[in-house]
């Protein structure tokens, strides 16, 4: 049974790496971008957090310093885990991509400018991209996040917010929240 | 190599202590560093000319991984090799990860309280509608037309509702970038 449970928490730590692993290699477009592949990844496949909980982490993501991708690995190794190592384990596959990749490209810039093959590929990715954030913001439209006809209003009124007056991320996390304590 | 090498005359805790205040003070990741970065290495520092920025700027762009780390890592190589990269990303890491560790072991414990469950309850529409909002001009800058728009729309369509696997429409999307090149080119000869 012991030896079971020592198993079992191993399988914990590897998934969490395999995931985070994909989840850095095939991140394109960055931040939004990568949501829906976490979402997908974490909530639906793995079911390691809820619905809710991410979009609590988005919300937190976006008042907390650094990029979305290292905070969501961070937050999730620890929920998954419980512990230190899983935030690191989890960081460190996320970023292992970058440092691989980025590397790659970087020693090896006039080869890697002048393929067409390379560069045909990623003007084929950039679209997908756009749709990606789009995909994202379909599956945080649940149950889970609007309970009520009020969440439609601030949905409504924060969509406007941002996109005609261009209100800052922030600002629009803080009133939404203060509206958020003040109706419910 | 025939490009011109500039001599940078960095240290490696130059690298590690800028990248750290990037990461520090910029909330909302890659692109919101880049300004910043601008003033930190190209007008205060002096590491890089502003074209060969833009130029490592747009395959960290264009590359896969985080943005933030891509930036950290070519600058980081350009500037000192091997062990630059290493402690430019250490740098830019390193803030969020304490911060959010931080948070993760308060948070779980706090969640259930009924303030901060009302104040999430407000936030959570919002999160959404902050996703949603920036899509027409994204689409706009990554040159989306009446023709291509059936890409965008068909990857919202199989990831968001079908549960599709945004790996599989990424592999599709470079597959179809390579083919309407090959295409392009047997129209050319």
């Amino acid at each position: 049974m012991v030896f079971d449970r020592k198993k079992k928490a191993v399988m914990i730590y590897l998934q969490l790496f395999i995931t985070y692993l994909k989840i850095g290699f095939f991140n394109f477009g960055g931040g939004y971008a990568m949501l829906s592949l976490i979402e997908h990844e974490m909530v639906l496949k793995q079911q390691w957090i809820s619905h809710a909980e991410f979009t609590d982490m988005v919300a937190i993501s976006q008042v907390t310093p650094g990029p979305i991708g290292i905070n969501m690995a961070t937050y999730v190794g620890y929920t998954v885990t419980g512990n230190v190592w899983g935030s690191l384990l989890a960081t460190l596959a996320v970023s292992l991509p970058s440092l691989v990749v980025m590397y790659s490209i970087v020693r090896f810039i006039q080869a890697f400018r002048q393929n067409k093959w390379i560069s045909a590929a990623f003007e084929g990715i950039k679209p997908v991209t756009v749709g990606l954030i789009g995909s994202a913001a379909i599956l945080l439209m649940n149950a889970e996040n609007f309970s009520d006809y009020i969440s439609l209003i601030i949905f409504g009124f924060s969509f406007m917010l941002s996109w005609v007056f261009k209100v800052h991320p922030i600002l629009l996390i803080v009133l939404a929240g203060l509206t958020g304590l003040l109706v419910y | 190599m025939d490009r011109k090498e500039t001599t940078i005359n960095a240290r490696l805790s130059d690298l590690f202590f800028t990248f750290l205040k990037l990461g520090a003070f910029t909330i909302g990741g890659g692109y919101a560093m880049i300004p910043l970065i601008e003033k930190e290495l190209i007008d205060k520092r002096a590491w890089f000319d502003r074209e060969e920025f833009l130029e490592l700027l747009a395959l960290a762009q264009s590359a896969p991984g985080i943005i933030a780390m891509n930036i950290a890592v070519s600058v980081g190589y350009r500037a000192k090799g091997k062990a630059g990269m290493l402690m430019a990303s250490l740098g830019a890491v390193l803030p969020s990860f304490l911060i959010i560790l931080l948070i993760a072991a308060v948070f779980t414990s706090f969640r259930d309280n009924p303030v901060v469950e009302r104040i999430f309850k407000g936030i959570r529409p919002a999160v959404v509608a902050l996703i949603a909002a920036p899509l027409f001009r994204l689409a706009k800058s990554a040159h989306i037309t009446l023709k291509t728009m059936f890409i965008p729309i068909g990857t919202a369509i199989l990831v968001g509702f079908l549960g599709v696997s945004p790996i599989w429409i990424i592999l599709s999307g470079g597959l179809g970038g390579i083919l309407w090149f090959l295409i392009a080119k047997r129209k050319q000869s």
